[in-house]
């Protein structure tokens, strides 16, 4: 079904919820000093929950940039562990294990579009049935690895599906500064495939653009450009201070149209939804993130991790390197 | 001209610069991401967008192939470019257009064309940034013929170095190291301040031992240096501001004067420009030599996570501990 059920919304609501309650809480660790720097996910939950709804986790593959992890609960738990670790700092926080098929946070933007390519493409040669939903910022797009990667799969047909989050800023650059286009999807046409915008505030819409771009897929008739419009409700980043740039009343007039309240009370109003729900749910979401975060401190980490995974075995100088790192350890503990 | 100092940050002394070039000389046009309103993730370009406008100072796109392309033709039309890649790591996504073209243009055009475009870019470790915001490239550039490479550790160099940068007729990358950006501070003349490109800085004299590095390790071997004062070692610290050009004969001189050397980069061991200043060692003062010259650097892995950082980039502890092997060698 292209539309989201009545269980699927209240699924779908859930993530969100968990989503955004998560999302304060990690904001706090970081400003406590007990993680890094953080990307919020705030504003994007409709986008993100909603696109992920419409996948099937045991087939199809999501490669984030950074901002998602929190909404990727459908792929399961060990996506917020791994997090987790990764807020920390911990090399395993590099490695979602094995079959979750999601890839680890892209920081170099765009970066991401052509390995998604590569991987549908990879999956049509294989006959495996499945898509690639790749996520990637209005930014983003102006690297050239859009451009290229997004003309490839339309000449590839590959079954991968190009997810651009609008969240109207780039840190401080408008989007009017980033193109000129009408719309982000309109750069589509270019590559010979579709171009789909949708009100990312509203995940049944966006569930619906993404389980269609799915059936095409699917159907081999290729990738398909969709852009989620949202608005960046918090910082970039925790390094980041938008009230440099941001307008305060664009910002206020984005509040008013927050998804994560916007569905609360859809579906309350559809008696899909309560408060008890509501207080239940951020209770779950508070538990399950307060126990992947004492998982992730409290997994062991030796100095032989800053060696370990460059190459499946050491060449001879990093043989030496390591050690003189355990040499140098010893030294300091004495 | 008053001989005024005044003491700055890193991070101001650049700004500062940006602010006095851009008003010598009009032709100077600043791009980059978030350079404008946001004045620079780091505050780099704080206020030049209010005082030069939107002409000058351009909020492009995140595209740092067309940041960099771009550039050869702003120079092509009589412009100075002086463009900012937010994170050196980034620079990967323009390193055909500054490998490939920016460094060529003289050279293939037979200097019908030139590239006085400089290429700022923080880079550089400790301040446990998310992955590509830390690497040290700066051997990768080195091997790139028609690119000057310009690493200051001090303020105030800095500054001297920068308005030489942006005034060179060839295209210079500039890299500021991100710990430095508010951790190193010192003074800084409030007129016009010139450093030439290609002359290293002897920021300590000492006779048995140099201690030979660049950007924030100079500033790590410094304080290895002043504290091994105490316990009988005279230790002489180089400062090599650039490594393209590179001050061939500073390294010569004070090698042969202390017979002992260590060199300190932060980049992995393998390929990183430690070896270069070795070579040229090798090649200009070998004979001078009482013990074989010791190399402080990264590992041969890629910059590592957060938890792993403080292992990976080398400290004064490990500084130290090469050069008191170094003493004890020969
Ligand atoms: C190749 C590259 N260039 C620059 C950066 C620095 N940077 C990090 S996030 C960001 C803005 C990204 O904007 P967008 O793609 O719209 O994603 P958003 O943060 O808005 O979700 C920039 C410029 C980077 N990470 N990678
Ligand atoms: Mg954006």
């Amino acid at each position: 079904m292209a539309k989201p059920n009545d269980k699927q919304l209240q699924m779908i609501l859930e993530d969100m919820v968990i989503a955004r309650t998560q999302a304060g809480r990690l904001w706090n660790l970081q400003r406590q000093g007990q993680v890094g720097t953080i990307a919020p996910i705030d504003g994007h939950e409709a986008a993100v929950v909603g696109a992920v709804h419409a996948l099937e986790p045991e087939s199809d593959w999501v490669l984030p940039q950074y901002r998602e992890p929190l909404g990727l609960r459908r792929y399961g738990p060990e996506v917020l562990d791994t997090f987790m670790l990764y807020n920390l700092g911990h090399p395993a926080g590099g490695h979602i294990p094995d079959p979750v098929k999601v890839a680890p946070s892209q920081i170099s933007l765009g970066a991401s579009i052509p390995h998604a390519v590569g991987l549908a493409w990879g999956m049509s040669l294989k006959n495996e049935s499945g898509v690639v939903l790749v996520f990637f910022g209005d930014g983003a797009s102006s690297e050239g690895d859009f451009y290229e990667a997004g003309n490839l799969a339309g000449v590839l047909k590959a079954p991968v599906i190009l997810f651009c989050i609008n969240n109207q800023w780039a840190i401080s650059t408008p989007t009017h500064l980033q193109t000129a286009a009408d719309s982000f999807a309109s750069k589509a046409e270019a590559f010979g495939i579709p171009g789909v915008t949708v009100d990312g505030n509203d995940p049944s819409a966006v569930y619906e653009a993404v389980f269609n771009a799915r059936k095409r897929a699917l159907n081999g008739k290729g990738p398909t450009l969709i852009e989620a419009t949202v608005y960046r409700l918090g910082a970039h980043t925790t390094a980041d201070d938008p009230t440099r740039y941001v307008p305060s009343d664009e910002l206020s007039a984005a509040q008013e149209k927050d998804p994560v309240h916007a569905f609360i009370k859809d579906l309350t109003d559809r008696d899909l939804w309560s408060d008890t729900k509501q207080k239940e749910i951020e209770t779950v979401a508070l538990e399950i993130m307060d126990d992947a975060f004492e998982k992730a401190k409290n997994t062991p980490l030796s100095a032989n991790s800053l060696m370990d995974h460059c190459f499946v075995s050491d060449t001879s100088r990093q043989l030496r390197q390591r050690s003189f790192l355990m040499e140098s350890m010893g030294k300091s503990n004495e | 001209m008053s001989n005024k100092v005044s003491e700055l940050s890193m991070l101001e002394a650049i700004n500062e610069t940006l602010h006095s070039e851009m008003a010598r000389d009009e032709r100077i046009v600043v791009l980059g991401e978030d350079v404008g309103r946001n004045g620079g993730v780091f505050r780099a370009t704080e206020g030049l967008i209010e005082k030069f406008g939107e002409s000058r100072v351009v909020d492009t796109p995140i595209s740092e192939a067309a940041i960099a392309g771009s550039a050869v033709g702003l120079a092509m039309a009589g412009l100075v470019p002086v463009a900012e890649i937010q994170f050196l790591g980034f620079s990967y996504q323009a390193m055909h257009q500054i490998a490939g073209q920016i460094a060529r243009l003289r050279y293939r055009t037979q200097s019908r064309f030139e590239s006085q475009i400089t290429i700022r870019a923080p880079f550089g470790g400790g301040v446990r940034t998310p992955e590509l915001h830390s690497d040290s490239l700066e051997a990768q550039f080195a091997n790139i013929p028609g690119l000057k490479i310009v690493l200051p550790s001090t303020a105030s160099d800095a500054k001297g170095l920068l308005t030489s940068a942006i005034r060179d007729p060839d295209p210079v990358l500039f890299l500021e190291p991100l710990r430095g950006y508010r951790g190193i501070r010192d003074l800084v003349p409030d007129e016009e301040h010139i450093v030439p490109l290609g002359k290293a800085n002897l920021i300590k004299k000492g006779d048995d031992v140099v201690i030979i590095s660049w950007s924030y390790q100079v500033e790590l071997s410094r304080r290895v240096a002043e504290s091994l004062e105490g316990e009988g070692i005279s230790a002489a610290v180089l400062d090599l501001r650039s490594i393209v050009p590179l001050d061939i004969e500073a390294i010569s001189q004070i090698v042969s004067h202390c017979g002992r050397a260590v060199v300190v980069q932060e980049a992995p061991e393998t390929g990183g420009f430690a070896s270069e200043i070795i070579a040229t060692i090798n090649d200009e003062c070998f004979w001078s030599l009482e013990a074989p010259v010791a190399r402080v650097s990264g590992f041969d892995v890629p910059y590592p996570v957060g938890m792993l950082e403080s292992l990976y980039v080398p400290d004064e502890a490990r500084i130290r501990s090469a050069v008191l092997k170094t003493m004890e060698n020969g």
